[in-house]
């Protein structure tokens, strides 16, 4: 299945959004996660099914003023 | 100085961006004395672990011992802000959120209206918003009607350096809101920006690039903690009011008639 991730399209196999952090080798990262603009809690991840042309973001802690 | 129902010993925030090197940025947070830092949220690119990218980050913020205000900068919707600071609340592990709601790319002023509208939205949320703002009484009106406890008006455009651009308008917001805390964000260039700041009884300055673009900015880092200290102190001391003829200070009566002439 083809998705995007932050503005990229991959291809994976995953079907949840925490199998696609895994398969993409974001595990262990302190993230959050967004789908189709939507903020997905951690706890959410796993129960949460992706679909081909979904959206994703993944965001990490970074400077800012 | 409370902000939220947290006690926050320092008047200076800054923000970590720009800095040469994460050590010196840890050298300057520790050199300014300041209690509370910024940081965002940025993409993180795949196969990005515990030790690295943002992660890394997050580690050197936390051994800083400073208190934590995410942003929700570049966002240009209240949708966008309010998706960011969700994101932000769960990464960072605070419900103080800096709301930035940006309405034109070239001056990065707010846009006052969806950042009423996001402020409103997360307020209801339990989130304890910093907005950043103009001058504008009314905004700020509607701002604290939807719930913000702290207002953080722009000294000047984010990045400029140009110190406070509006005086007047920032004194006449200062005395219409006197309970509320004014944190100005933005715009300041120079620790004397800072200090006049401070003299005019705003609660505190939040900065980022006049330290991290100093030629050093661990010394720039001391000498904003020194002025945001002596500007305070000024203000509580009680500033002189200004006058626009001379006066002499050292006393007439008893001065010598030694006859030599000189204009009356």
């Amino acid at each position: 299945m083809r998705i995007d991730l932050n503005g990229t399209t991959f291809t994976v196999v995953a079907q949840s959004l925490a199998e696609m952090l895994i398969e993409l080798g974001f595990d262990g990262g302190t993230i959050a996660t967004a789908v189709n603009g939507i903020f997905v809690p951690a706890a959410a991840r796993a129960g949460t099914r992706l679909h081909a042309g979904d959206r994703i973001e993944v965001l990490a802690p970074m400077q800012g003023g | 100085m409370r902000l939220y129902d947290i006690e926050v010993a320092s008047r200076l925030l800054l923000g970590t961006a720009q800095y040469p090197s994460p050590k010196i940025l840890t050298e300057a947070i520790a050199a300014s004395g300041c209690g509370v830092v910024t940081a965002s949220l940025r993409r993180e690119g795949p196969g990005s672990g515990a030790a690295t990218g943002g992660a890394g980050f997050w580690s050197l913020l936390k051994a800083s011992g400073a208190r934590m205000l995410p942003n929700t900068a570049g966002c240009h919707s209240a949708c966008e802000a309010v998706t960011t600071a969700h994101m932000a609340r769960e990464v960072f592990g605070t419900s103080w959120i800096k709301l930035e709601v940006i309405g034109n790319a070239d001056t990065l002023q707010p846009d006052p209206f969806a950042l009423v509208e996001a402020a409103r939205i997360l307020c209801s949320e339990g989130f304890e918003v910093f907005p950043y703002t103009t001058e504008d009484l009314i905004v700020a009106e509607r701002l604290l009607e939807a719930g913000c406890q702290v207002l953080m008006p722009w000294g000047a455009p984010i990045g400029s350096g140009r110190g406070l651009r509006h005086v007047d308008a920032l004194a006449s917001m200062r005395g219409h809101f006197p309970g509320v805390p004014l944190i100005i964000d933005a715009g300041i260039g120079a620790p004397s920006q800072a200090a006049q700041a401070m003299e005019m009884g705003f609660d505190a300055v939040l900065l980022n690039t006049a330290v991290a673009r100093a030629g050093d900015p661990v010394a720039m880092a001391r000498a904003f903690g020194k002025a945001v200290d002596a500007g305070r102190t000024a203000f509580e001391a009680g500033l002189m009011p200004p006058r626009d003829m001379a006066v002499p200070s050292t006393p007439i009566l008893g001065m010598a008639d030694l006859g030599l002439g000189g204009p009356a």
